[in-house]
């Protein structure tokens, strides 16, 4: 196996536009456990974490090798309690949000923030940029439209960013858990909400019924926000398996949805 | 301050002194079997089956002997003895051959130059199989006469009937003992056709037996060294790589290492039983239990390992710590295509007291009885006699006791933090204190010590005195539960010595110990200690006229009558003891008889904090009394006692081996879930002192009560909160937040059914 350890993001494309079946590593929290458990072997490998044009994080730009230790104790709140929810301190330390992106799980901590905030994902390779809608990017499980050729160069987000916003993640234990159901919402002073879910679909799942009823709601009655949670859990695509039922997935997903509503309501 | 002077007397007996092992597993310089090594060794993996239940069509190991590196391939065609092995019966063969029974089966192992190479070797051999239809339903194997065991056990009047009568069914997975150690072992050729097997394992002499009879060796062409145990909690008294490993040395003539991955690890081991179980009720108005009967269906998966050991506790400890005139209890040990099940702390006995322990509180509903009172109205004590067998209780039975210590203790104040990690769901912030309705539930457990049934139970321990101290020789097997450090302290207050060191001798050396399980090394290699200590004590004292032993020499009175190198000039000291427990005898047609060597209980009240909506839990407190006889130490009773309840935690509320059709779906650390330190209850605990009559200075083991009745206790809890049925463990989130209610209490005469039907 060989290690390509470029010092700059031009080193970085160059080297991937020269193998583009190279394996990127960064944190190597989801590369490992397929080393580990599923016996992947790369041939090659190019490791893009200590690449400086990738740790920065300025202003509405997050580098993609920024981790979650430094989402989880930088100033946005949703995408900082949804950090927190990731794995162990260790995990957190070493895991970023380019490779919660790259591996595109339904079930990526940071990614119902980055759909409700309507993110985009900045993609470069030497023929150029390229920068794509979150829904454009993710189009299924652990499917996305990165190209072979290209890195994913860090997530940019809307200049405006409500600050009432929130997440919560649903799991069997209470911490380091995969989510059964995760969601975040985001409320803007004029009623505007937006909310996103994950683990209860395919890709992350926008309940855009629901983010329509309850934008008209300007100071939603209890009456609205169970008519919220409702309309939620009737747009998630839950399935069952080992780790829960549809049935449950698809319950949850109203309840922690509305409760989310309520804290972000002033 | 001041400084301790470590005399004998405070590092013997009833003295808290941390244990030798403890420093060196924090710093990482703890030597584990893992951590093994030898000159030119080879590395082994496991070629496992990928079906449940298959015939083997051909095995074609060319592919992997073409690989650069890989020394050899082994089916069971290599095997030259009787190739199989169990630890009851000897039912299981070393490979699959014709047909593999259980998802993850053993068809072939390698060995290869390096660990990786061994890897890509053993997926690169070719394996053809015909799967076939797995038989996967406990029930419908227990219909078809596919089954392990079957025990009846008939006691009391079969007429007696309650007027009160609560009947539940109840449910437990598949628990697994996850040690943090996976399966790991070292085996070196002598080059004489004999190999010695570094391994850690709960049970030397058993492996022993196993390896040289599957191989047709001799005895003494094999031997089996301790190695460092990274837990074992029942996992590791079944064979897993010991038989392949020396297989692998002997025909390449190296030594050769294997360690599982953690995956493989789920596989590699027997697990809980799974259980359904039926219960029925019948009290007085009183609430005196009249009768009960049960129906205990386990599914023992492919082999039989010890299903039929597990089935008879479970069976014998039905109906809980308490007095019963009339039982009638039905078990079945099913023969399946899923995981073997075998050992796992608690042996049997915690699956009927989830279901005991419900069914107890729905008859204090039904009652309209505290539940406690219930419990203490009933209660089994010294002189009673166990409600299955009949058999008469001689040894102390605190019953009584730790339910009362336990609903003395205070309860905690409402907890008003918005903390996350004080409130259910944890950091997923899933919660609002509001949404958070506490319970508090009570359960008692009750356990056999040591082995059962008429089994012959001994442990042998060579006491030899040095000039530098006291050796005790055992081939005991130190899982990281602290026999090193309690049979130390037991050799000290026996012989008066501070120096006393427990050596671990190999199987040529010594003769068996016994399993490290059924909470029975303090006890049994304990006692063989405490004897061999002794005679070692006395011949040195009757030697030179002496009083009193210490590491000086021999006093008389307060002179020094001889140092221990003038004591040992005249010849060596050495004592060897074969310990043995009170004897025990097996079942007869109706389950009666004096079937245990002693009895523990234990009591436990959970506090857990529920969100109902969305179903997600914290267990904030557990507090426990336990019946210990005499606690040798109280530092590590207390460590038993945490980790036990959290083992107890974990399967109330996240622990489950789940299966599809046979195979798993959930092996590895990732799925399968493990209680963190946030999900880990404050344990408060009180150790009841009754000491009990064979025990060295009257100790009971200690290990498993904590296990046992905890689950129930937080599932009650769960119950109390939320009125939820919850009739099934590991309780998930879906029960809680969809489940069904509790029935209401009912209270109403039985149908009077004619007998036998």
């Amino acid at each position: 196996m060989e290690t390509l350890l470029p010092r700059d993001l031009d080193e970085a494309l160059a080297a991937i536009a020269a193998d583009p079946e190279a394996t990127v590593l960064a944190g190597g929290t989801d590369l490992m456990v397929q080393v580990n458990l599923q016996g992947l072997r790369p041939a090659r490998v190019i490791a893009i974490r200590r690449i400086p044009e990738l740790r920065e994080w300025v202003g509405r730009f997050i580098g993609a090798a920024v981790t979650h230790r430094r989402l989880e104790i930088g100033p946005i709140k949703a995408l900082a309690e949804a950090a927190r929810t990731v794995g162990s301190p260790q995990i957190r330390s070493a895991g970023t949000i380019g490779g919660n992106l790259g591996t595109s799980s339904p079930a990526g901590d940071t990614l119902p923030f980055l759909a409700a905030a309507d993110a985009e994902i900045v993609l470069r390779s030497r023929t150029g940029e390229r920068v794509l809608p979150w829904d454009q990017f993710i189009t299924g499980p652990k499917r996305n439209a990165r190209r072979p050729d290209e890195l994913i160069v860090g997530v940019r987000l809307p200049e405006h960013l409500p600050a009432r916003q929130a997440f919560a993640k649903v799991g069997v234990r209470n911490a380091m858990v995969i989510a059964i159901t995760s969601c975040c919402v985001i409320r803007d002073e004029d009623g505007t909400t937006r909310v996103a879910l994950g683990s209860v679909g395919p890709t992350p799942i926008r309940a855009r019924q629901a983010e329509e009823m309850i934008s008209a709601e300007t100071r939603p009655s209890e009456a609205a926000r169970a008519e919220f949670a409702r309309l939620v859990a009737a747009e998630v695509r839950p399935i069952t398996d080992h780790r829960s039922t549809a049935e449950y997935r698809r319950h949850a997903s109203g309840v922690i949805a509305r409760r989310l509503l309520e804290r972000v309501l002033p | 301050m001041t400084t301790t002077i470590r005399t004998a007397k405070t590092r013997g007996v009833g003295a808290s002194i941390p244990r030798p092992d403890g420093i060196p597993k924090l710093k990482g310089e703890f030597a584990y079997s893992s951590d093994l090594e030898a000159e030119g060794m080879l590395w082994g993996a496991t070629v496992r089956s990928p079906h449940a239940r298959a015939r083997i069509v051909s095995i074609d190991a060319a592919p992997a002997l073409a690989m650069v590196g890989v020394r050899t391939v082994l089916t069971q065609e290599d095997v030259t003895g009787s190739g199989r092995f169990g630890l009851a019966v000897r039912d299981q063969p070393v490979f699959a051959t014709g047909e593999v029974h259980f998802w993850g089966q053993p068809v072939a192992v390698v060995a290869a130059e390096d660990r990786e190479t061994a890897r890509r070797a053993a997926a690169a051999l070719l394996v053809a199989y015909e799967p076939l239809e797995p038989l996967v339903d406990p029930a419908i194997a227990a219909r078809t006469g596919s089954t392990f065991r079957v025990i009846d056990i008939v006691n009391g009047d079969p007429g007696a009937r309650g007027e009160v009568v609560v009947e539940g069914e109840y449910e437990v997975a598949m628990q697994d003992q996850a040690p943090l150690g996976t399966e790991s072992g070292l085996a070196i050729p002598d080059g004489i056709g004999g190999v010695d097997l570094h391994i850690s394992t709960q049970w030397l002499h058993a492996d022993h037996a196993q390896v040289f009879e599957a191989l047709a060796l001799a005895p003494d062409q094999v031997r089996l060294h301790n190695a460092g145990v990274g837990g074992a909690f029942g996992s590791r008294e079944d064979i897993s790589l010991q038989i392949h490993l020396c297989m692998l040395a002997l025909r390449t003539g190296r030594p050769v290492k294997m360690v599982y991955d953690r995956s493989e690890s789920f596989v590699g081991h027997v697990h809980r039983h799974p259980a359904r179980m039926r219960y029925r009720h019948e009290a007085d108005r009183d609430g005196n239990l009249i009768r009960i009967e049960a129906d205990l269906l386990f599914d023992g998966g492919a082999y039989t390992s010890t299903s039929g050991a597990v089935l008879a506790n479970a069976c014998y400890f039905a109906t809980g710590p308490y007095r019963v005139r009339s039982v009638a209890i039905h078990g079945v040990a099913a023969r399946t295509n899923n995981p073997t099940a075998g050992a796992m702390r608690g042996f049997g006995a915690p699956q009927p007291c989830f279901a005991y322990e419900a069914q107890m509180d729905r008859l204090a509903a039904a009652l309209g009885l505290d539940p406690v009172a219930l419990r203490l109205k009933n209660a089994l004590g010294t002189g009673d006699r166990l409600p299955t067998t009949g058999q008469p209780i001689v040894g102390s039975l605190p019953t009584r006791t730790v339910i009362e210590s336990v609903a003395a203790m205070p309860l905690p104040e409402p907890d008003e933090s918005t903390d996350p990690r004080r409130l259910p769901g944890g950091t997923g912030l899933t919660t609002p204190r509001p949404a958070v309705r506490r319970g508090i539930g009570f359960a008692v457990g009750i356990k056999n010590l040591a082995f059962s049934e008429g089994f012959d139970d001994f442990s042998e321990v060579r006491g030899v005195l040095t000039t530098a101290g006291l050796e005790l020789h055992t081939a005991a097997c130190e899982n990281g539960q602290g026999m090193v450090t309690v049979v130390e302290q037991i050799g000290r207050s026996a012989s008066g010595l501070d120096r006393v060191t427990v050596v671990f001798a190999d199987t040529s050396e010594i003769g068996s110990a016994g399993s490290t399980s059924a909470s029975r090394q303090t006890q049994m290699t304990g006692g063989a200690a405490l004897r061999a200590a002794t005679a070692v004590r006395d011949e040195a004292l009757r030697r030179v006229g002496g009083d009193r032993l210490d590491d000086s020499g021999v006093w008389r009175g307060d002179r020094l009558v001889a140092s221990l190198e003038e004591l040992l000039a005249s010849g060596p000291i050495a004592h060897l003891e074969r310990f043995r427990h009170p004897l025990t005898s097996p079942p007869n047609a109706t389950g009666q008889g004096d079937i245990h060597a002693g009895f523990v209980v234990a009591a436990h009240r959970a506090v857990v904090d529920v969100d109902a909506e969305l179903g997600v839990v914290r267990v904030v407190r557990i507090d426990t009394a336990q019946d210990v006889g005499r606690a040798l130490n109280p530092l590590a009773v207390v460590g038993q006692i945490e980790g036990g309840i959290m083992q107890g935690v974990g399967l109330a509320v996240m622990e489950e081996i789940v299966l599809d059709q046979g195979v798993m779906k959930n092996a590895s650390f990732t799925d399968y879930l493990l209680p963190t330190f946030l999900d880990a209850p404050e344990v408060e605990a009180i150790l009841i002192e009754e000491p009990d009559h064979w025990g060295p200075f009257g100790a009971k083991g200690v290990g498993e009560p904590p296990t046992i009745s905890s689950t129930a206790a937080v599932v009650a809890a769960m119950r109390n909160a939320t009125g939820r049925e919850l009739n099934r463990v590991p309780v998930r989130p879906q029960d809680i937040a969809l489940g069904s209610h509790q029935p209401p209490a009912t209270s109403h005469q039985p149908d009077r059914r004619p007998e036998g039907s």
